[in-house]
């Protein structure tokens, strides 16, 4: 499998890993997550990397990036349903992927993305109010 | 040695079998009088004559001081055996390796009789044989017997492992693990895992880490605890430090050991109730007010 789909839920993105990355699709991906995002005006990307069960430390960058990517453009994203053993090399990496958000499962990530949202639509109302 | 003397032995052994094998058994019974609770007297017997029965040909046919040779292998085997059971069954190393020092009383006496028409060097070469040969099956008990105890007290550590790492599940989305006694690395990767697979199969987002049961705090148990917090986080967990006692508190200031943004209660109820706060459960009073 050549290209990793990206979803459209609502006004969300979703991003399914069911596969084990390589660097090169990684790369695609990013680009493709970007031009999406922009395209689509997506508010929030929710990551799905549940059947990922490897991961290195160019896929933890890559993770990072994608957070990173996501924010510049003004949407929110969360990284949901990593396996513990995922979870335990990043750590051990020392991978400090203090910019993403997580969530259990897609279904909390979900609401989690929503709870963003409208906290900023907030923020940005209350704003407009102000002045 | 030669084989005539290691004939001369066996042929005593061969010839007085079953007074050798009565002899032995009260030795051994007049040692052991205190462990009759742990082993009883026609197990003894049956494991005695057993071993006598290998000792005999083994002893007919081996190289006499050597024991590593394959005509002792079946001697070996059956000690190994008598060691393995003896050390789970709480006896005392001296107490196993008495089953073989035991033999030599009675087999110097039938030798001293044997001997007794001509006293000479004869005598004196075949209680040394025997001498070097019983001892060294004896330390070889001893050793089967550390063995046996080193494998027990492994078996052990890993069970208690087990066991030391619980994980409770405290309320829908809310696990707890209370933490008893020192965490090391190895520890700290079981329960580690043990956290992070639980969150997944609750699907909790909030866990509680107890560490009242733990005797101190320094900066590598710290790490440990904060490696646990990060990777349950990656996962989309909340991880709460709780039961830090005021002198913990105190060492761990003193010590400069930080838990950064990791929220930290005193109590486990203090985290409890932080926990339901942040899942949105209101906790209601039914009794009374006055």
């Amino acid at each position: 499998m050549d290209h990793i789909p990206i979803n459209k839920v609502g006004e969300f993105l979703l991003v399914s890993l069911q596969v084990d990355m390589d660097d090169h699709q990684a790369l695609i991906l990013q680009n493709n997550l970007t031009t999406q995002v922009v395209k689509t005006r997506a508010k929030g990307v929710l990551i799905d990397i549940s059947s990922v069960d490897i991961v290195d430390s160019f896929m933890g960058r890559m993770l990072g990036n994608m957070a990173s990517i996501t924010r510049v453009l003004g949407a929110n994203s969360v990284v949901v349903g990593m396996q513990p053993a995922v979870a335990i090399t990043i750590v051990e990496l020392g991978l400090s992927l203090t910019t993403i958000k997580t969530a259990l499962n897609v279904d909390k990530g979900m609401a989690l993305l929503q709870t963003l949202v409208n906290k900023a639509t907030n923020e940005s109302s209350h704003e407009s109010f102000e002045r | 040695m030669t084989t005539n003397t290691s004939n001369r032995v066996a042929e005593i052994f061969t010839r007085y079998e079953q007074p050798i094998l009565e002899d032995w058994l009260r030795e051994q019974l007049a040692a052991l009088t205190a462990r009759q609770d742990l082993i009883s007297e026609a197990d003894l017997r049956r494991q005695s004559a057993e071993l006598l029965a290998l000792f005999i040909p083994a002893c007919r046919a081996g190289n006499f001081t050597d024991i590593t040779t394959p005509d002792w292998k079946a001697v070996l085997a059956f000690l190994s055996n008598i060691s393995r059971s003896r050390a789970l069954q709480g006896f005392s190393p001296s107490e196993t390796a008495t089953v073989v020092f035991s033999l030599k009383q009675p087999l110097f006496s039938r030798l001293r009789q044997e001997f007794s028409a001509n006293v000479d060097t004869a005598l004196a070469d075949e209680l040394w044989n025997a001498t070097v040969l019983l001892d060294k099956l004896g330390l070889y008990t001893t050793e089967v017997f550390q063995k046996s105890r080193e494998e027990i007290i492994k078996r052990q550590q890993e069970e208690m492992l087990e066991l030391s790492t619980p994980v409770i599940k405290l309320w829908e989305g809310v696990l707890a693990v209370p933490l008893v006694g020192m965490l090391d690395s190895v520890r700290t990767r079981v329960v580690m895992e043990n956290i992070l697979q639980s969150i997944i199969s609750t699907g909790s987002s909030m866990a509680i880490i107890d560490i009242t049961g733990v005797p101190n705090v320094d900066t590598q148990v710290s790490q440990h605890l904060l490696n646990t917090v990060l990777a349950a986080k990656l996962m989309g967990a909340q991880c709460i430090i709780s039961g830090i006692r005021p002198e913990i508190a105190l060492a761990m200031v003193h010590l400069g050991v930080e838990f950064g943004d990791v929220v930290t209660k005193a109590t486990l109820a203090d985290a409890l109730a932080y926990a339901f706060l942040k899942i949105g459960i209101v906790v209601t009073s039914t009794a009374l007010h006055a």
